[in-house]
């Protein structure tokens, strides 16, 4: 018969996937609570543990190109996707959507490489302490919740920002033929 | 008589592993899926080394002998729950089972698949449409809530629902309108898969009853853990999977009164169901082939026919005696560590063996982790029953199921476990 283990062992593996960082961000989220202005809003949810997060994204005009002026929040969920989000707001706040699309794709690659990639720290900074995570597929979905939403949302936002352009380019136009 | 559970323990090859850093597996997670006995294993491949062919098909030897190991299995099913062998179906699982019974009420209410339903009483029990009502309860498993959200939106009919009450039951306070001549239908779990809680079906049946209506009894969580006799819960239609009581996955049970199963169109269409087929239209065999269209899942069924034996000759009532002695202790090892909120009754009457629980300022995901670590195995989330866990007024929770080959000893360490996801967590 097999004997019950009444005590922990060890908790390395535990501390490889929690690291301290990722706890921090849990415990003192950055940038949560929702904000105006914003350009797009989105609601998704992961199914399996009905986590859910509602994040909104304004963009601003940098030297001609779109960039990330504010990533705000509400979220529930565990320690995972709660510090997930907080580290993508630090991230991508105040970059260029296409660099931060970038910080996105390295983020995504890293959760799908089931720790065998090796992260690149210039371009991930703090998230690359989600290495650890990737070893567990169950828990991929929870560091993507935020990181899918704010994708989401920056796209839709891109979306109505270059349609709002197109209607001020389009009134001016009208205002041009009129005169 | 108390059950041996080392001697259990040893007819499952899957407990003698080992997991994460070498701990040794504590497999508390029978809810979801159980695991199997060697019997069970045997048995599958025996079928499959030396009598595997199709059965109900082929003019040969082997043909003849899947046919007897499909209808051997038949038969020893029924006569584990008190049933007729003719009145027993096999699905891929309990899910598939409720969806059966929806799409075929659906099916004859709007005339489809071609051959319609028979007239007469049960076909008049089955019609169903506009101004009618099915009614279920808030504690369902999804399995058992949203196929009958699909039925109610294909054919007009109105979903209704008994609320939770505070500790997880449902709330029958209510039963003499909520059930009315509107009722076409009452599907309600025997025993829900998140509070553990087993509600009087055989009284919610007989209110049924009386107002015309058919009653649905989900059982994948009472067939594994209880003596099952399907005449004393006044069921019509009954049903469970086999992966949750020590068989193969793949295959589940439908029971349904015969007349109800005669009078009813069939669900999926096509081999081996059929009377007649002709291009202009074809007619169906009667029940219960005509539920079970396709090659059908010999092999399962016999694991699962030996699995009823193996459930047998332990004794169904020593496998309840024995979930509610570690259920027992599980509420009151829980309620010891402190933060932790129990969803469910903190008693064992009329309750089985599954636990779930909060833990403050911990989320499940986590606690679920911490738990993996030390090789506890648990469930985490809403286990497919979100409207519930909105009803309790949390997200998630995680989840603590027992069955005949879980000790004591294991109780306890998931006491401990927790308090060690508290500590890691910093909350104590």
């Amino acid at each position: 018969m097999t004997s019950a283990k009444t005590t922990l062992g060890s908790t390395v593996q535990l501390e490889s996937m929690y690291q301290e960082i990722i706890l921090d961000h849990y415990r003192r989220p950055h940038h949560k609570g929702l904000r105006e202005p914003f350009d797009a809003e989105v609601h998704h949810v992961n199914p399996t543990c009905g986590d859910e997060i509602t994040l909104r994204v304004a963009l601003k005009d940098s030297g001609g190109e779109p960039a990330v002026a504010d990533v705000s929040y509400d979220s529930l969920g565990c320690s995972i996707s709660q510090a997930s989000v907080s580290v993508l707001t630090d991230l991508v706040i105040g970059k260029p959507v296409s660099e931060a699309m970038d910080i996105s794709a390295e983020f995504l690659e890293l959760m799908r490489s089931r720790d065998a990639a090796e992260p690149d720290e210039d371009v991930l900074g703090d998230a690359v302490v989600f290495a650890g995570v990737a070893k567990y597929p169950a828990r991929i979905k929870c560091a993507l919740l935020g990181w899918m939403a704010w994708k989401d949302a920056t796209t839709q936002a891109l979306g109505a920002v270059a349609t709002e352009q197109a209607l001020a380019d389009l009134d001016a136009d009208l205002d041009r033929e009129q005169k | 008589m108390s059950l041996d559970v080392a001697a259990i323990r040893a007819d499952f090859p899957i407990l003698q592993r080992s997991v994460r850093g070498g701990s040794p597996l504590i497999y508390l997670d029978s809810g979801a899926t159980s695991q199997k006995p060697t019997a069970v294993l045997d048995a599958e491949r025996a079928y499959n080394v030396a009598s595997n062919a199709a059965a109900h098909r082929g003019a040969h030897l082997l043909g003849e002998e899947a046919t007897d190991a499909l209808e051997g299995a038949r038969a020893r099913v029924a006569a584990f729950i008190g049933a007729d062998p003719s009145e027993i179906i096999f699905t891929r699982n309990a899910t598939e089972a409720a969806n059966l019974i929806a799409y075929s009420i659906s099916n004859a209410a709007t005339g489809g698949p071609s051959g319609g339903p028979a007239t007469g009483t049960a076909a008049e029990a089955l019609a169903i449409g506009p101004g009618n009502e099915v009614l279920i309860t808030e504690l369902e498993h999804h399995a058992n809530l949203v196929p009958w959200q699909q039925l109610c939106q294909r054919t007009g009919a109105t979903l209704r629902w008994f609320p939770v009450t505070g500790e997880g039951r449902v709330d029958l306070s209510d039963i003499d309108t909520l059930v009315s001549e509107r009722t076409k239908i009452v599907a309600v779990t025997h025993q829900s898969n998140v509070t553990g809680a087993m509600p009087p079906v055989a009284q919610i049946a007989a209110a049924a009853h009386a107002a015309g209506a058919i009653v649905v009894v989900d059982a994948a969580q009472s067939v594994p853990h209880h003596l099952v006799r399907v005449a004393e819960t006044g069921a019509d239609f009954l049903f469970f999977s086999g992966h949750k009581m020590l068989a193969p996955t793949g295959v589940g049970v439908l029971w349904g009164r015969g007349e109800l199963l005669e009078a009813m169109p069939p669900f999926i269409t096509g081999g081996s169901m059929i009377e007649v087929v002709r291009m202009e239209g074809s007619t169906f065999l009667p029940p219960p082939q005509r539920f079970e269209a396709g090659v059908p899942a010999v092999a399962q069924a016999v694991g699962l026919a030996a699995a009823c034996d193996y459930l047998d000759a332990v004794g169904m009532e020593n496998v309840a005696e024995h979930e509610r002695m570690l259920t027992a202790r599980a509420i009151d090892a829980l309620t010891a560590v402190g933060g932790v909120r129990i969803l469910g009754p903190l008693t064992t009457d009329a309750r089985g063996g599954a636990v779930s629980f909060e833990v403050d300022q911990v989320h499940p995901h986590d606690v679920g982790q911490v738990l993996d670590e030390l090789g506890i195995a648990v469930r985490a989330g809403h286990h497919c029953a979100w409207p519930l866990h909105r009803a309790l007024g949390v997200q998630a929770s995680t989840r603590a199921s027992f069955y005949l080959y879980n000790t004591p000893d294991e109780v306890d360490a998931l006491a401990d476990g927790i308090r060690t996801a508290q500590k890691f967590f910093g909350v104590t």
